[in-house]
């Protein structure tokens, strides 16, 4: 399953309990009543344990957590940074 | 005090039976367990069952005028009934009894609906003309006692429940989605509504009138807010005392009754003044009681303690443990008659059980203040988001939402998204229910659960065009927390916390609850003080502050707010109660089809596997959980709750006499 299929099954079964037909890739999570204050918590603690990266609390920011779209972006950019660092340290 | 019942014919002399109003009576008798009185003709039956408070010998009702044409039932207080009376005893009406009941039957014959506007109480009543065979069905200004009604078969009903309607088997018990729909928006139904198709609720500070099968409906008295912009000519300090000197006087009418009279005490500051204002002025024997929660995060027993200890107050508490909260949930809803988003109303509940079994029935509380003075979070939030909405990118204004919430945002990593959460709507400031829409946004989320059938048929239905056509013309000059006020006031304060979490949780155990923050003169004044003298900066109830500083200690005065709350998650899903179980399951949701029974499931397992749960699927549980079982103790098997028809201590019965029964009351008292 592709990285953002799966952060999209999560925030469908945790936050739409199943209903699959209200988010597209681009829904702003916010705008559309998807996750609440409480539901961003939930979101970055899967993030978390799902990709294995540390979020810092100055990255939890719409930018980078407000649609599936955005959010994966965020992940794979952290992903890349973890990879670059491991790359030059094995240099 | 009390519940009211009655049938009238709309068209013609339809027998109506002593039996169908004892049964609606009957339904009643936790309002009125101390008698039971009957009147009928050939074209109406009212009856009442009565809790005893006022003129406890001699007010049985229903009670008639001087030659007994006007026939009234009566459920709750005129608290000015002693200067009335004056008055109508100097134009020559001659009394029978000493109650506050003849007192509104009198004045209505001088001056019809107007009556309304002298009575300064808590009150549903209904007045009989024997001889114009009409009816006339007041209720108060804010709607602190319940009256529904509904037509079958050119028969007119009215009840202080709903179960008392429904004792008549051919009235069709059916859910009102569209009321349902208002529910998992506002909280509750808009003024007027049931959750039940057919059955209507009078509107707070309205009439019916009933004659020649028409039904009219006025409103004679609304929340107003005639200077909110305007500098005050008074200072604050003037405005403190004349509040004081209201309050004092809404204390002291409140507390006549020929039985004692006690408190609510939670610690706050709303209740703690009140029970300090009736010690240091009127009862310093008083008696308090109160809520504790095993749950420390819910509990103000360390303010109530200090506030016992302060006032030296005789005063007892119930303990509400999780479980007991949750066992109890569906007696609420068999009182409450409406779907729940919370469980607030259970220990209350409870307290009132507790106040009964002490042998008191009538307590004072704190309730009203909030809306009144302007105590609530959501005003300081329609505030702060009117601020923010000047310059709509600011990243610096929307922080001081973080002072009014800090438990939501305790977390840092919440505190980025704070934005996001409650933007919704700033770029529209003079939208009618900017106040409101981030909360009724995020409970209406609650709506994707509603099943496919449901969804489809409501899809097009505007909750809020609805309400918007039902507001006073005048609303939109008001300022944005004077539209805030009138919102809570009107729809949650009436429709939910005098409803549900008021009236009908303590009337569950007979017991009466006054409130001297809704004294209308307290209303109508604080209607009238500029907005910015109500919340300073963020310093809400300034102006009661000010009232009790020199009445309560500073622990109290200073304490932050906090809301009153149940636990929801640990309540209903910890010790797996067997109910819960049965009314979640696939089959039950299925049966019912109100909700989606895998979305259903999955909010029950996440709620099940995690250790904290989030406002929304908390709300969304007691949602789900209170219309299942409000569809099966209502719709489904409502016949096993009914008893016998009541045995009425006094029956007045006009019926020709071929339509009498003639194997009916036994034991009773009967005039003719």
């Amino acid at each position: 399953m592709e990285q953002i299929d799966k952060l999209k099954d999560f925030v469908i079964n945790n936050f739409l309990f199943g209903k699959n037909n209200l988010l597209e890739y681009d829904t702003d999570f916010f705008e559309k009543g998807i996750i609440d204050s409480t539901g961003i918590l939930e979101l970055v603690c899967f993030v978390e344990e799902s990709f294995n990266i540390s979020v810092q609390d100055d990255e939890i920011v719409p930018e980078n957590f407000s649609s599936l779209t955005k959010l994966n972006e965020y992940i794979n950019q952290k992903l890349n940074h973890i990879s670059d660092v491991i790359k030059k340290c094995a240099v | 005090m009390c519940g009211i019942a009655g049938i009238i014919n709309l068209k013609d002399p339809i027998p109506i039976s002593t039996h169908s109003i004892g049964m609606m009576a009957s339904c009643l008798r936790h309002r009125g367990p101390n008698e039971a009185g009957i009147y009928i003709d050939d074209w109406a039956g009212i009856a009442q069952t009565r809790l005893s408070i006022i003129d406890l010998f001699e007010g049985t009702q229903p009670i008639h005028n001087e030659n007994k044409t006007l026939w009234i039932v009566f459920n709750g207080e005129v608290y000015n009934y002693i200067e009335l009376r004056r008055n109508l005893v100097g134009a020559g009406h001659k009394f029978y009894t000493l109650s506050d009941t003849e007192v509104i039957l009198h004045l209505y014959e001088d001056e019809k609906e107007n009556c309304l506007n002298k009575l300064n109480g808590q009150f549903a009543f209904a007045i009989w003309s024997s001889v114009t065979k009409e009816i006339f069905i007041g209720r108060d200004r804010v709607g602190k006692k319940p009256l529904f009604y509904t037509t079958h078969d050119d028969q007119f009903f009215f009840a202080s429940e709903i179960k008392a309607i429904f004792s008549n088997s051919k009235i069709d018990r059916a859910m009102d989605f569209i009321s349902l729909n208002q529910i998992f928006t506002f909280w509750t139904t808009l003024p007027g509504r049931t959750i039940f198709k057919d059955v209507k609720e009078l509107p707070a500070g309205s009439y019916i009138k009933l004659k020649d099968n028409k039904i009219t409906i006025t409103k004679y008295w609304d929340f107003s807010f005639s200077n909110p912009n305007k500098d005050s000519n008074y200072t604050i300090d003037d405005i403190a005392w004349f509040s004081k000197e209201l309050l004092l006087d809404a204390i002291k009418i409140r507390l006549r009754a020929d039985v004692p009279v006690g408190c609510y005490l939670s610690g706050g500051l709303d209740s703690s003044g009140i029970t300090a204002l009736v010690n240091k002025n009127f009862n310093n024997e008083l008696r308090t009681f109160g809520i504790r929660f095993e749950e420390e995060a819910y509990d103000e027993g360390i303010y109530q303690k200090e506030m016992v200890s302060n006032l030296n107050v005789n005063h007892c508490e119930i303990y509400a443990s999780n479980k007991k909260i949750g066992e109890l949930l569906p007696d609420v809803i068999w009182h409450s008659e409406i779907p729940l988003l919370r469980l607030s109303p259970v220990p209350l509940f409870m307290l009132s059980k507790l106040v009964n079994q002490n042998g008191f029935r009538v307590v004072l509380t704190g309730e009203g203040a909030d809306e009144v003075f302007g105590g609530y979070n959501i005003f300081k939030e329609t505030l702060i988001r009117a601020f923010w909405a000047k310059f709509p990118n600011s990243n610096v204004r929307p922080l001081l939402l973080e002072r009014l919430y800090p438990y939501i945002f305790k977390d840092p990593k919440s505190r980025a998204n704070l934005k996001s959460f409650f933007k919704l709507g700033i770029d529209k400031p003079d939208d009618p229910f900017f106040s409101h829409i981030v909360r009724w946004q995020n409970t209406s989320r609650i709506k994707r659960f509603f099943s496919e059938d449901i969804s489809d048929e409501y899809q097009n239905y505007d909750p809020y065009q609805d309400l918007k056509e039902n507001l006073p013309q005048e609303f939109p000059k008001w300022d944005a927390l004077s539209k805030a006020q009138y919102l809570e006031m009107k729809i949650f304060m009436s429709n939910y916390l005098l409803s549900s979490q008021g009236d009908r949780v303590a009337m569950a155990h007979s017991l009466e609850i006054r409130m001297p923050y809704l004294d209308y003169r307290l209303i109508e004044f604080m209607g009238k003080v500029p907005s910015y003298l109500k919340i300073r900066g963020l310093n809400e109830k300034f102006i009661l502050k000010k009232v009790f500083k020199d009445i309560l200690p500073q622990n109290i005065l200073q304490r932050p707010k906090h809301p009153y709350r149940a636990p929801i998650r640990n309540s209903l899903l910890k010790y797996k109660l067997k109910y819960v179980e049965e009314y979640l399951s696939e089959e039950k949701i299925k049966k019912y089809n109100l909700f989606n029974p895998s979305m259903v499931t999955k909010l029950k397992d996440k709620l099940t596997q995690l250790n904290d749960a989030s406002e929304f699927d908390s709300m969304a549980l007691v949602g789900i959980l209170s219309s299942q079982i409000l569809n099966n103790i209502f719709i489904e098997n409502f016949h096993s709750k009914l008893i016998k028809p009541i045995t009425f201590d006094v029956i007045f019965d006009r019926r020709s006499p071929v339509e009498t029964e003639s194997n009916y009351q036994l034991n009773q008292i009967k005039f003719h």
